[in-house]
């Protein structure tokens, strides 16, 4: 997250506290890996998140003691992201990357063509309804296949609703591990995709290789 | 929009609440009570007011855990808000001045903390006073005391870069 430089307050003259300004290089880091600890024992963290590297460009995952609730792309900036789940679930969010390494892994196996299904818990919090519904349903689509939005949509149990299956994996909170990728136009072209065309057809090249 | 992410305060004020930790502590503790701290700020951070100035609110937090620390240190009571002097001042480990640190753990312990609340946390001496339970103008006093303290102390052991930045 980037600084800006707050109110320091009244300046003492003659630099009379330069010595004091600065902290030795990588105590603040190390305090704050200390703090992530700590808060995650106490578990005083509602949000913890970290980023991984991807073919796809840096992934931020986020999750909740009932499991992983986030992924985004650089795309939707993450730290946009990262205020929408204070607005939404809570502001007590700190960067702790030890609940997140499992997904972390996964995704990494997932990337390296030598995962085909994500065993991480999740948490649907983001979503609820007809959405819900169509992302509960994602993960029934195999590696490596396709279906239609229709094929989803009838799948969802409302056979007209092809539009709402659009926005469902438009507004999919969790890209990659429900595999909305995976859903495709019925003529075969790939359709929209939140990380872009290019992350989709990334994808599905990596599951049909 | 609500309140940023907690991380996001960390990563903000996490700096000045070090500083003010170790000119009131000294470097041994200041890092104890730096993460005593924010573990009391992200518990407490949900019902904070979403106009509350947040570095006051966590100096205000830091205070009061240097004094726990201070307790817990001594043992027996001591008034509330009392901290000792320093025997053995430690440096800044890895860098800094440590004389300046050395410095201030000198001073009395009220200046100690007017000096690091007002200067180094940019608080208000109207604040400074509630926090230290005295009035306005005694803040304000200790504050100038310490400064003119810290001063004729650095005077004496004469030392380069002093002036301007440190690195």
């Amino acid at each position: 997250m980037k600084d800006s430089q707050m109110d320091t307050g009244p300046l003492l003259p003659d630099g009379l506290f330069a010595g004091l300004t600065e902290p030795a290089p990588g105590t603040l880091e190390r305090l704050h890996d200390r703090l992530a600890a700590a808060a995650a024992g106490r578990q005083l963290i509602d949000v913890s998140y970290r980023t991984v590297d991807s073919p796809l460009g840096r992934l931020l995952l986020a999750a909740t003691e009932r499991g992983l609730v986030r992924v985004a792309f650089a795309l939707e900036d993450h730290d946009a992201v990262l205020q929408a789940l204070a607005d939404k679930l809570s502001p007590r969010i700190l960067e702790a990357p030890s609940r997140l390494d499992n997904a972390a892994r996964q995704l990494e196996e997932y990337f390296a063509g030598t995962r085909r299904s994500f065993e991480v818990p999740l948490d649907f919090a983001l979503s609820r309804g007809f959405r819900l519904s169509v992302l509960e349903h994602l993960p029934h689509i195999a590696y490596g296949s396709t279906e239609s939005y229709a094929d989803v949509a009838k799948a969802a149990g409302s056979p007209k609703a092809v539009r709402a299956v659009g926005s469902a994996c438009a507004n999919n909170p969790l890209p990659v591990v429900v595999p909305c990728h995976r859903v495709v136009r019925s003529d075969g072209s790939f359709g929209g995709y939140l990380g872009g065309p290019e992350a989709k057809r990334i994808l599905l090249a990596l599951e049909a290789a | 929009m609500g309140k940023p992410p907690f991380e996001r305060v960390v990563s903000l004020h996490g700096a000045v609440v070090l500083r003010v930790c170790r000119a009131v502590l000294g470097a041994h503790d200041a890092e104890d009570a730096w993460s005593e701290t924010f573990l009391s700020a992200l518990k407490a951070y949900p019902e904070l007011p979403a106009d509350a100035k947040v570095q006051a609110w966590l100096v205000t937090i830091a205070h009061r855990k240097a004094i726990d620390i201070v307790r817990a240190r001594q043992r027996q009571a001591l008034p509330m808000d009392e901290l000792p002097p320093r025997e053995s001042p430690l440096g800044i480990p890895g860098g800094g001045h440590p004389e300046v640190l050395d410095a201030v753990g000198q001073l009395p312990p009220k200046q100690r903390q007017a000096v690091a609340y007002h200067y180094l946390a940019g608080l208000p001496y109207k604040d400074v006073s509630e926090l230290l339970g005295v009035t306005p103008e005694a803040a304000r006093r200790a504050g100038a005391d310490g400064v003119k303290a810290l001063r004729a102390a650095l005077a004496e052991t004469p030392r380069p870069a002093l002036k301007g930045t440190s690195r």
